[in-house]
């Protein structure tokens, strides 16, 4: 073993270990299959409490992980890069959405146990984890792609940087359904396209290069599109990567009675 | 179970496997399998840029970014095929731009190029404006812009399904190949996340596109799921690995925690700096400073700290700073990055430096092709209808160690080429026949890991794995490192025959597949460790304490890593193909570990020292 082999121990900007208690919404659906060992076998939703111990940069998804690494490895979760950029860990923690990964447990009050619930709206398949069909459907339909007409230049398009930065915010969208899932238009109407499905009709209506910006907002002008924002700001508040959501969506309805995008 | 055919079959769905989906998909009837739903690949996390000789800021050509590569690749390059990658960059990132991805721009409307790491004009002059980019979020617009183009190219995604075999006609790993016999791939077994069910998929093209490999190491910039899959999968059929002991370590991880902070920061003026605030990559490469190739920064930094330059309390990272720079100009290029400093270590990059340390972030290595992605099964037989793509690949293009960007560039170059062979192939094949029973091997592994009522954990197993390959195969490595890491590993084989798992349900049982994914991380640390043995070298990615030269009279060489039964004399002609000088064996439980060579391709450039 060499000297430097060691990997840097977590301590900057470390608060010590503390213990947290995370409650868990579960839910396993019917298995016939499944092998209980005497057990008896619980369709119902339910609560779980676990306490474990966490260090001062750990993370929601690092307890998660400790919980399902070392207490219940049943307890089933969607996560990927663990870093805010793939959008899997989008969750319910004490009555807000947020990504797992983004939120570090010392800015929680471990005093209290920690609400961990799945995002609402969507039909929980397990434990924290959702369907998220119909939320790509809306993404589908809102034909998020570039389209343009007449034949393509040999080298780049052309696009200056102001017109750049005119649409910067909605690319950063990770699909996560933060938003989406937070709003209360669409936990009592699941036909409504939702925020990140107009969050990325916008990135596409205000980029210089499109040309399908009408066709889009012919189909945002639907009974489901963007007239049921009811402008709560949940979205904006839930996005994990900063995007004004609430501001986009206004910037879509602005541009279906002006045409000028 | 449910059977599905396909004239091409695509595992994976990140960067490499999107953009081989768009050239197959327009010709004949392609499906793509992923684990993760396509966004959520690990491409997305990649944010510096794509370089090509774009020449729109300031002088290149392809012939400069070629050089770089081979150079930054220790000479480990196969020429041809940084050929073909420089050239085709231009177009790579002209494509991308035309499916609609948002590159910064420069004052006259066109792409901005930004500076990167071993980028240099004119064979190592000075660095240069070569890598395309937007923001610091370059991969996240890359994989969003190809899956908006499959969403507009309706390409059908299996989406959290798990590609658990590879079918072949002739498995390797159980028996030789006659002279003049041709070996076919016949299709993929699956797993369905959300239902447990099987799906066997017949196809006459695979294309592996699954990623790294990064969880063999504890401190990785890796997502959880890079668990070397597809690598595994084919070696298990005999199909070797090439240069498996090359991983790089991106040198700016943050601190304690492995994730990544873009060599973009460098690229935009930020400085490492040990504890004494020296600029001490003054001393490791006058020219470029610190942007120098990553192999030499990581090292750099972790000398620093063995010598006892390293900062904070426990003198075990280094600082890059950032301080100097406007606010504005750190928002506007790298707004993704300086977030994560904040987030997750509370440190505000405008006036504080950011702790930084070595994190293992890439597989140089991988299953060999050409460069029209065709599967290798020794130096020179492909296999038919196997193509491979991304970091899963190895071209090899990146040698002993990859350049920034350069990974971006190769899954787009790669991809396309894969995509487009596999469609040409499977347009004049026939279906190779399935074997009996196709899911027989992946039904009975799943379900005896399922039912076994209790054993070993899979995180204690895998925990284990990780911590020795950070202590004993990480950025210095010595003859008894790698031997301590090896016994661990077949220690920690043993202990994975008897894992069970917690979760005994069909429904969305993450806790089963991440047992099967251990077995795939344990067999890829075996290949990465053996092949450091065997390589009594130091080239690039790879340096051992007690060869600290480059040896290119001896391992001027690929590594090919053969898994071959027992008794079956793999170093010899009759035993296969594990052929070349460096008939290197490791018997592990039921077969053994063959090292074989490959030639390495050279056209234009002999060896030279590499300094910087």
């Amino acid at each position: 073993m060499t000297a430097t082999a060691e990997a840097p121990a977590p301590e900057v900007g470390a608060v010590p270990s503390f213990e947290v208690t995370l409650k868990i919404r579960r839910f396993l659906p019917a298995d016939e299959d499944m092998p209980t060992f005497g057990e008896p076998f619980q369709a119902e939703p339910r609560w779980d409490e676990f306490t474990v111990t966490v260090h001062g940069t750990d993370r929601v998804l690092d307890a998660l992980h400790k919980i399902k690494w070392e207490h219940d490895g049943s307890l089933t979760f969607r996560r990927s890069c663990a870093h805010g950029i793939c959008g899997s860990d989008a969750m319910r923690i004490n009555g807000r959405n947020r990504l797992a990964c983004k939120t570090l447990l010392k800015d929680l009050d471990p005093s209290k146990p920690i609400i961990v619930e799945p995002i609402k709206g969507l039909p929980v398949v397990k434990d924290l984890v959702v369907d998220m069909e119909p939320f790509f459907a809306s993404y589908r339909e809102i034909m998020p792609f570039l389209i343009t007409t007449g034949t393509e230049p040999t080298k780049e398009r052309l696009q200056s940087p102001q017109q750049r930065e005119r649409f910067d915010d909605t690319t950063k969208c990770i699909l996560c359904a933060a938003c989406t899932s937070s709003c209360p238009v669409f936990w009592t109407d699941g036909q409504y396209f939702g925020p990140a499905a107009i969050v990325n009709a916008h990135r596409f209506i205000f980029d210089s290069r499109d040309e399908g910006g009408t066709q889009r907002l012919e189909i945002l002008n639907d009974k489901e599109g963007v007239w049921r924002c009811r402008t709560t700001f949940n979205c904006t508040e839930a996005c994990p990567r900063g995007i004004e959501v609430t501001k986009a969506i206004q910037e879509v309805k602005r541009a279906m009675i002006t045409r000028a995008f | 179970m449910q059977t599905h055919q396909y004239d091409v079959v695509i595992v994976g769905a990140g960067g490499a496997g999107m953009r081989a989906a768009l050239e197959s998909s327009t010709r004949v009837r392609t499906a793509v399998i992923s684990k993760l739903y396509p966004t959520r690949s690990h491409t997305g996390a990649a944010q510096g840029g794509m370089c090509a000789a774009l020449a729109n800021v300031e002088e290149d050509n392809w012939e400069w970014h070629t050089f770089d590569t081979v150079k930054g690749g220790d000479y480990l390059v196969d020429q041809d095929a940084a050929e073909v990658m420089a050239k085709e960059a231009i177009d790579a990132v002209l494509d991308l731009e035309k499916m609609g991805l948002p590159f910064n721009r420069t004052p006259e409307g066109r792409i901005d190029q930004r500076r990167f790491g071993g980028h240099t004009r004119n064979h190592g002059e000075a660095a240069v404006r070569r890598s395309c980019y937007a923001a610091d979020r370059t991969g996240h617009m890359i994989l969003q812009t190809l899956y908006q183009q499959c969403v507009k190219n309706e390409v059908e995604f299996f989406n959290e399904f798990y590609v658990l075999d590879l079918l072949v006609d002739h498995d390797l790993a159980t028996s030789a190949v006659a002279e003049g016999e041709e070996v076919h791939v016949s299709g993929v077994v699956a797993y369905e996340l959300a239902t447990g069910e099987i799906h066997v998929f017949q196809a006459k093209s695979v294309v592996l596109a699954t990623g790294g490999a990064g969880k063999i190491y504890k401190t990785t910039s890796n997502a959880h799921t890079l668990t070397g899959d597809g690598m595994a999968l084919a070696y298990r059929r005999g199909i070797p690995l090439e240069d498996m002991e090359f991983f790089q370590f991106h040198p700016t991880g943050l601190a304690g925690l492995g994730i990544l902070l873009s060599e973009a920061a460098r690229g935009e003026g930020g400085i490492l700096r040990n504890s004494e605030g020296e600029r001490f990559m003054e001393r490791y490469a006058p020219t470029i400073k610190d942007l120098a190739p990553r192999d030499i920064v990581a090292r750099s930094m972790a000398n620093e700290v063995r010598e006892g330059r390293g900062a904070g309390p426990n003198k075990d990272y280094v600082l890059l700073d950032l301080t100097h720079l406007e606010p504005a100009h750190i928002d506007a290029k790298l707004p993704d990055i300086t977030e994560f400093a904040r987030t997750y270590l509370g440190i505000e990059p405008y006036t504080e430096p950011v702790p930084v340390y070595p994190t293992a972030h890439y597989a140089m290595g991988g299953i060999p092709t050409n460069i029209e992605g065709e599967v290798l099964r020794n130096s020179t037989d492909v296999i038919k209808g196997l193509y491979a793509a991304g970091e899963v690949a190895c071209v090899s293009v990146h040698g002993s160690n990859r350049l920034g960007t350069n990974s971006l560039l190769d899954i787009n170059v790669f991809g396309k080429r894969s995509g487009r062979s596999a469609a040409a192939y499977a347009a004049t094949a026939s279906f190779v026949e399935l074997p009996e029973d196709p899911a027989a091997v992946v039904t009975a592994e799943l379900e005896t890991i399922r039912t076994r009522p209790n054993g070993e954990r899979v995180a204690d197993i895998r925990r284990a794995l990780q911590d020795t390959m950070d202590a004993n195969a990480q950025v210095f490595r010595t003859e008894e490192s790698l031997r301590t890491a090896l016994d661990d590993i077949r220690q920690l084989r043993k202990r994975y025959t008897a894992v069970s798992v917690q979760d005994k349900s069909r429904t969305f049982n993450t806790d089963l597949l991440e047992a099967v994914e251990l077995g795939f991380l344990l067999d890829i640390a075996e290949t990465v460790v053996v092949g450091a043995l065997n390589r009594k070298e130091s080239r690039g990615g790879h340096f051992r304490e007690d060869f600290p030269d480059r040896d290119d009279a001896q391992y001027m060489q690929h590594t090919m890593a053969y898994r071959r039964p027992v008794g079956l004399d793999g170093a010899s002609a009759e035993g296969g193909d594990a052929e070349g000088t460096f008939a290197h064996t490791e018997p592990f439980d039921g077969y053994q570990l063959v090292l074989g060579s490959k030639p390495v391709i050279m056209t234009r450039y002999q060896p030279m020292e590499r300094k910087y």
